[in-house]
């Protein structure tokens, strides 16, 4: 006999999900409500009201703020060279590290094949490594150009603006600040009270204040604390700032992370005779970095997102451009397109990556030991 | 024989002092103070001396002269005030935020984070919009979108919407009908005195009958039961009116009684709310995830309702794992609080950035600004630090 058409199939489904009891039906409808009143206003506003033709002309704008519009194919360049990386990252760590688990295990020489497939792997991803290193220096060079080249003259960083600066002071700053948060972090936890409590006072004292305080006192304080007749400029005083603070919340996350590592490590290490530095080099650290890397994901999303905060002081982020179109004198007003346009921007990206890093979160299988 | 001698041996020559462990834990130590002195005395000097160059190197005497400029809103100041007034304006108006944003936020997060569990369909899926949308954008374009999108763009104060209460909404000004107690007021604070006095004099009794009999005797429904006596014992013995429910009204182009809140302050608020809602959203979600099925399974067994089962087994254990990051939100909200610039709401910050670019007293501006933002955090965490002892505490 089959079920009764009320518990299979779409009725069946409408019925656990939506009408179970008379309290989650009224909780549909006026769920229903919602919605048709949010969407209906946001449609009829995206579709008829709004005039996205204030972002279809400032999209280059959006995207690398003043940078020359003739040396725009560095940037490009750079994209490409990013992409590419990817794409072989990909390659290498996913798509074709999984074809050997196919193959039956058996028969003995496509297994050597299999070996042999594997160092060639092995190979191409310490190249690949190897070339993640080598953009960053590349990267900069591209957008920074050479004093007195004539392909790559030299374009200021008050040139750099959009989501490029952006990406830049995220990047920049998360590389930074790492290094600086383990050792914050293996201070922390250190067995010399000197240290430790530096670097407790450091890590609570950045905890305890708002980052835009931080940034404030990156953009007065450093050229102050510099001898005189040296400059430096404000995208380097801001992602000063930056590194600053987010080391502080990456020790912490690290300290988490050594934390995890079993005494026991430290004890097997110590039978083997090895040093205090090699037992952390060789042996804590592999383990305790590998899982923070979730959280130190999550730590540079929110940097992508605080990067907004420079527009505060001023640099020309993708938040402070969004301020200068508004202000143009053919878009007076449109502040709701804009304002709309600049979070969608940052929701893709932000979206995009927590998503990709809770894939590398079940990749890693963290939580599961 | 011999090798176990020249081990022994080995064992008795004194260690080199340069391999002496202690040794070298303190030597270490004096290297890296003295290196620290180095570098953040040579930042001093150096900071000291470009500073005294220019005449503002000094105190914190400039706070004494006059401040001059105007500030939108909060505790009565004048032009001709100090730049201290002015600083502490600032400080109230920064109070203001997390005091009522934290209790806003966490109803928000509460209901949508029980949402997000929600085995409607349709309820999970609006919460689970939200709090992605949300999480997933930078704040500071979220208090853009407040601002500027959504509060300016509301209609005229001619035409200010209307709610029943009244509340009038418009783009220059909330209104909202506001108790001020009256004078006969002060007829019932004896009562409320008394009331609390008896509670408290409840719990330590209760506290005590708890730690004899070992079962939890509701201290907490005793006291909330005897303060709700007694105060409405004196609400009914004193005069009334106590309080006169000022409402607000149009006059030409001004609202006049209640309580107005500012575009500024509306938008922080409202801004700070809905973002750190969603961050509680989660946090209560994780929570109550926590708490293993096998509890829930086990008290529907044992016949208690859907509500019981919240109430009893799951929130004292989802409590435990809530607290903690429940604390750090409270804290993100109130040094979020500073980005108040964005939008003109004369905060600490704001005023303090203001008080810089007149006089330019950058370290002593800095230190105010990240001593009062410190003095903040470190309050908050020590009330939620003290629940959280007492909450720990139940669950053993």
């Amino acid at each position: 006999m089959r079920p009764p058409s009320t518990s299979i199939g779409v009725l069946g489904w409408l019925k656990e999900n939506l009408f179970s009891s008379w309290f989650n039906t009224l909780l549909t409808f006026v769920s229903l409500v919602v919605i048709y009143v949010v969407l209906r206003g946001l449609l009829v506003w995206a579709l008829t009201q709004a005039r996205w033709e204030v972002v279809t002309t400032n999209l280059t704008l959006f995207m690398i703020g003043p940078y020359p519009r003739q040396q725009i194919w560095r940037i490009w360049a750079c994209l490409i060279m990013v992409i590419l990386l990817g794409g072989l990252s990909w390659l290498v760590w996913g798509g074709l590290s999984r074809v050997p688990s196919a193959e039956e295990p058996s028969s003995v020489s496509p297994a050597r094949g299999w070996v042999r497939w594997g160092r060639i792997l092995r190979k191409a991803r310490r190249w690949v490594i190897l070339g993640w290193v080598l953009s960053f220096p590349i990267t900069l060079l591209l957008l920074q150009g050479l004093k007195g080249s004539s392909i790559l003259p030299p374009v200021g960083t008050n040139l750099w603006g959009g989501l490029l600066l952006t990406f830049v002071l995220a990047v920049i700053s998360i590389v930074l600040s790492f290094p600086l948060g383990v050792l914050l972090a293996l201070g922390r936890r250190s067995s010399l009270p000197v240290v430790r409590i530096f670097s407790i006072l450091y890590i609570e004292l950045i905890r305890g204040v708002p980052l835009v305080t931080v940034l404030f006192m990156a953009q007065i304080m450093l050229p102050l604390f510099l001898p005189e007749g040296v400059r430096v400029d404000k995208v380097i005083r801001a992602i000063a700032g930056f590194t600053f603070f987010t080391a502080a919340y990456i020790a912490e996350s690290v300290r988490g992370g050594l934390a995890a590592v079993h005494p026991g490590q430290y004890e097997a290490a110590k039978a083997l005779g090895l040093s205090g530095i090699q037992t952390m080099v060789f042996i804590v650290l592999p383990q305790a970095l590998r899982t923070v890397i979730p959280p130190i994901v999550g730590q540079f999303i929110s940097l992508f997102k605080d990067t907004s905060l420079v527009a505060i002081v001023g640099l020309l982020d993708l938040l402070n451009i969004a301020k200068s179109v508004v202000a143009q004198p053919e878009f007076m007003g449109l502040k709701r397109e804009v304002y709309f346009f600049v979070a969608i921007i940052y929701f893709v990206f932000s979206y995009a990556m927590s998503h990709a890093s809770r894939k590398l979160e079940t990749a890693l299988g963290v939580g599961e030991r | 024989m011999t090798k176990m001698s020249s081990i022994a041996a080995g064992a008795q020559r004194p260690v080199p002092f340069w391999r002496n462990v202690r040794v070298l834990r303190v030597l270490s130590q004096i290297v890296f103070i003295i290196l620290v002195v180095i570098i953040l005395g040579t930042l001093f000097l150096n900071m000291k001396r470009g500073l005294e160059s220019r005449g503002l190197w000094g105190g914190f005497g400039f706070l004494k002269l006059e401040a001059g400029f105007d500030i939108g809103e909060g505790i009565a100041y004048d032009l001709s005030d100090s730049y201290a007034r002015a600083f502490l304006v600032g400080a109230v108006n920064t109070l203001r935020v997390p005091i009522v944003g934290i209790a806003l936020a966490t109803v928000l997060g509460l209901v949508t984070g029980i949402a997000r569990l929600s085995s409607n369909w349709l309820v999970n899926k609006i919460a689970s919009v939200y709090i992605e949308s949300i999480r997933n954008t930078p704040l500071l374009v979220q208090l853009y979108v407040w601002y500027f999108a959504v509060i300016m763009k509301l209609p005229r104060i001619k035409e200010s919407l209307v709610l029943p209460g009244p509340v009038f909404i418009s783009n220059r000004a909330v209104a909202l009908p506001w108790p001020v107690p009256s004078t006969s007021f002060r007829a019932w604070v004896p009562y409320l005195i008394a009331a609390l006095v008896v509670a408290g004099t409840i719990g330590v009794i209760r506290a005590r009958e708890q730690r004899r009999i070992g079962r939890p005797p509701f201290s907490g429904l005793w006291m909330v039961l005897a303060f709700i006596g007694i105060a409405a014992l004196g609400w009914f013995l004193s005069p009334k009116p106590l309080f006169i429910v000022s409402v607000p009204s149009l006059k030409g182009l001004n609202y006049q009684g209640g309580v107005i809140l500012t575009p500024e302050f509306t938008a922080l608020l409202v801004g700070l709310v809905v973002y750190t809602g969603a961050f509680i959203a989660e946090v209560v979600r994780a929570g109550i995830q926590s708490v293993s099925r096998g509890q829930i399974e086990a008290a529907r067994a044992l016949g208690l309702s859907e509500g019981l089962i919240l109430r009893l087994v799951v929130l004292p254990q989802a409590l435990r794992v809530i607290i903690p990051p429940l604390t750090s939100q409270y804290l993100n909200l109130a040094k979020n609080s500073s980005l108040a610039i964005a939008v003109g709401y004369p905060d600490l910050f704001n005023v303090a950035g203001t008080i810089f670019n007149q006089t330019g007293r950058a370290v002593q501006v800095i230190v105010l600004i990240m001593g009062s933002y410190l003095s903040i955090s470190l309050f908050t965490s020590l009330l939620m630090n003290i629940y959280n002892r007492r909450v720990q505490l139940v669950e053993r």
